[in-house]
């Protein structure tokens, strides 16, 4: 038990969708366990490892000064750091206050605003520290998952695929949806999910986030003659995703 | 062997093939598109429908009337069902200190593809030559393609981004079939059917037929006739490979790359693409392993990944390789052409990005040129 791995999963500002793709891992999960110790899961175990840890999984994105802190400190005792999830690569839906005034949502929310201690922005932890690996997607998908898992373990290195969510599409055989009427981010966003929107007749909505060169300007013009509005348009860019550099300028572009 | 089949014969073509255990895949209506699929009766082939394609677009439209083949082609290719989008290729599993490599069983069907157009049929030529033509065979296809039969459909309708006539591909199958059809609505509803190999011939004998008539030929050549002309030339192949070789630095290439989204929807859409992947895998107890072999293509930036990172990095790059790959190089390394004329690649285009439109552009700097 003692020669195992360690394993820590952090939280930061997140639903905790991520992390609990590890525990919805239902027919990997005990094999997992049995070749790792989990140190740090507060969703799954009160047992606790103290650091340094082989592997840190990190959910959320930073949002308090406390939590800046608190990663450069699991930076220094991990090994391997993992950022999972929109979240914690990209900034998260709660990126959108990077747009807005916090005091003022505050002051709509809370009753005491003062006993907050918030930052003004919600950033991914690479805007924060070097990050081993990312996995992206709003929740990651728990393939991606379990592979790097499997490759930190065996020594290889993960398969995670850069390339556009139509690779995904045209393997399962799914047409176009675009090219039938209905605009879709596929083009510009990074494979992982299995092209499950499309698959249902429906765009992708960009959850994996932008994929390694994304032309977004070349879609977004696209979508325009397409018909789509500035503002749908700002939309579409600016959701789990927004604050990723390439859909944060196309989103920029379209107002805002 | 050449006979005259009225409509209601296909049915006997599906029941046939169907005795003889034969898969049938063929055009059929699903996802508001013409895909292939298996297919247990012939009613259930697009029936009256028509594809109305431009650079980006497809849409569906009934035609009104019965043809059975009123269309062009569709998103998917035959390369589906003989260069298979997820192949395992290996096993490995560890015993005794040691480990086993177990070959893949072979899974293969033995499937009929009824509706194959002429420039699929070219198409299927050219993986041939690809994949199975060297001196190491693709295992995998050579399998799939053993257990293939083939009934062509000659063109009569091409879509609005077909350019067959171009690349010397149709619309009219001239070999490569084991059976073909010509759908001929001019007069009472019928098809010429000619078989193209014995098994072709065979089938055609079991099927209820008239003789063909030296009209019913005639008819049939004026159905592809009359698809060539419409069609007209719009690729000119003649001067295309030393054209591209001769403009590497083409500014048009930095034009393309502001449209292009390297989406690889061209590629994996393409009938004679042939790019792959190979991923290993393995299990959680350690002790097996496996590889996988899937589509990919050369508009990724991990395609040309190699230690010190990628060697196409920009658009303009991929997009580059792509076209010169295609229309050019491909002839100097297989001996056959790479395009089929088949305008996939443009429908397919998630912005309507015109093959034919690049080489005029190139074209046409060269001609001012000198």
């Amino acid at each position: 038990m003692a020669d195992l791995p360690t394993i820590a999963i952090w939280k930061f500002s997140s639903c905790d969708g991520c992390q609990l793709t590890l525990l919805d891992c239902e027919d990997e999960l005990l094999g997992i366990l049995g070749r790792v110790q989990i140190a740090y899961f507060p969703e799954a175990t009160r047992a606790e490892i103290e650091g340094p840890w082989d592997v840190s999984l990190v959910e959320g994105s930073v949002t308090t000064p406390e939590e800046a802190e608190r990663i450069k400190e699991i930076r220094e005792k991990s090994g391997l750091v993992v950022a999972i999830g929109a979240c914690a690569t990209a900034g998260g839906i709660q990126a959108l206050r990077n747009w807005a005034n916090v005091k003022e949502f505050a002051s709509i929310v809370y009753a005491h605003p003062e006993y907050l201690e918030t930052l003004e922005t919600s950033t991914p932890h690479s805007d924060h520290i070097d990050i081993d690996l990312e996995l992206q997607g709003c929740p990651i998908s728990k393939a991606q998952l379990v592979d790097a898992l499997l490759a930190v373990l065996s020594g290889r290195r993960p398969n995670v695929p850069t390339s556009a969510v139509c690779v995904e599409c045209k393997r399962r055989q799914t047409p176009c949806v675009q090219v039938l009427g209905t605009p879709c981010l596929g083009p510009v966003t990074q494979a992982g999910c299995g092209a499950i929107c499309p698959s249902f007749a429906r765009g992708c909505y960009g959850c994996f986030g932008p994929k390694e060169t994304p032309n977004t300007v070349s879609l977004a013009k696209r979508w325009s003659e397409m018909g789509a509005s500035e503002d749908q348009l700002l939309r579409a860019f600016r959701t789990f995703n927004g604050y990723k550099p390439a859909f944060r300028e196309e989103s920029a572009r379209h107002g805002g | 062997m050449r006979a005259v089949l009225a409509p209601e014969a296909l049915e006997a073509i599906v029941e046939v093939l169907r005795r003889r255990d034969w898969r049938v895949v063929a055009p059929t209506v699903r996802d508001k598109a013409i895909v292939y699929g298996e297919i247990a009766s012939a009613a259930e082939l697009p029936v009256g429908w028509k594809d109305v394609q431009a650079p980006g677009s497809y849409r569906l439209e009934r035609r009104g009337d019965e043809a059975r083949f009123g269309y062009a082609v569709g998103p998917q290719s035959w390369k589906r069902e003989l260069l298979a989008p997820s192949v395992r290729l290996l096993q490995i599993e560890r015993a005794n200190g040691s480990f086993k490599v177990a070959k893949k069983a072979a899974e293969t069907a033995r499937t009929a593809f009824f509706g194959v157009r002429p420039c699929e049929v070219a198409a299927i030529k050219i993986q041939d030559r690809v994949l199975i033509g060297g001196p190491y065979a693709d295992e995998d296809y050579l399998e799939r393609r053993k257990n293939s039969f083939i009934i062509a459909v000659n063109c009569g309708e091409p879509a609005e981004n077909c350019f067959c006539a171009s690349m010397g591909t149709g619309p009219k199958a001239e070999d490569g079939y084991d059976l073909v059809l010509t759908e001929i609505l001019d007069g009472s509803h019928r098809f010429l059917a000619e078989a193209g190999t014995d098994e072709g011939a065979e089938l055609l004998a079991e099927l209820p037929q008239q003789p063909a008539e030296e009209a019913d030929t005639a008819a049939a050549e004026k159905v592809t006739d009359t698809a060539r002309e419409r069609m007209g030339i719009t690729l000119d192949r003649s001067d295309v490979h030393e054209l591209l070789l001769a403009n590497l630095e083409h500014e048009r290439y930095d034009d393309v790359a502001k449209r292009c989204l390297a989406c690889t929807n061209c590629t994996l859409a393409c009938p004679t693409c042939f790019c792959t992947t190979v991923d290993d895998a393995n299990d959680l107890s350690g002790g097996a392993g496996e590889r996988i072999r899937e589509w990919d293509s050369c508009f990724t930036a991990q395609y040309s990944e190699m230690h010190g990172g990628g060697t196409r990095r920009s658009l303009q790059s991929r997009y580059r390789q792509w076209l010169i790959h295609k229309l050019a190089t491909w002839n100097d390394q297989f001996d056959t052409q790479g395009c089929v004329g088949c305008g996939r690649c443009i429908t397919w285009c998630p912005v309507g990005i015109d093959i034919r439109e690049e080489v005029v552009a190139i074209r046409v700097t060269q001609e001012a040129k000198s």
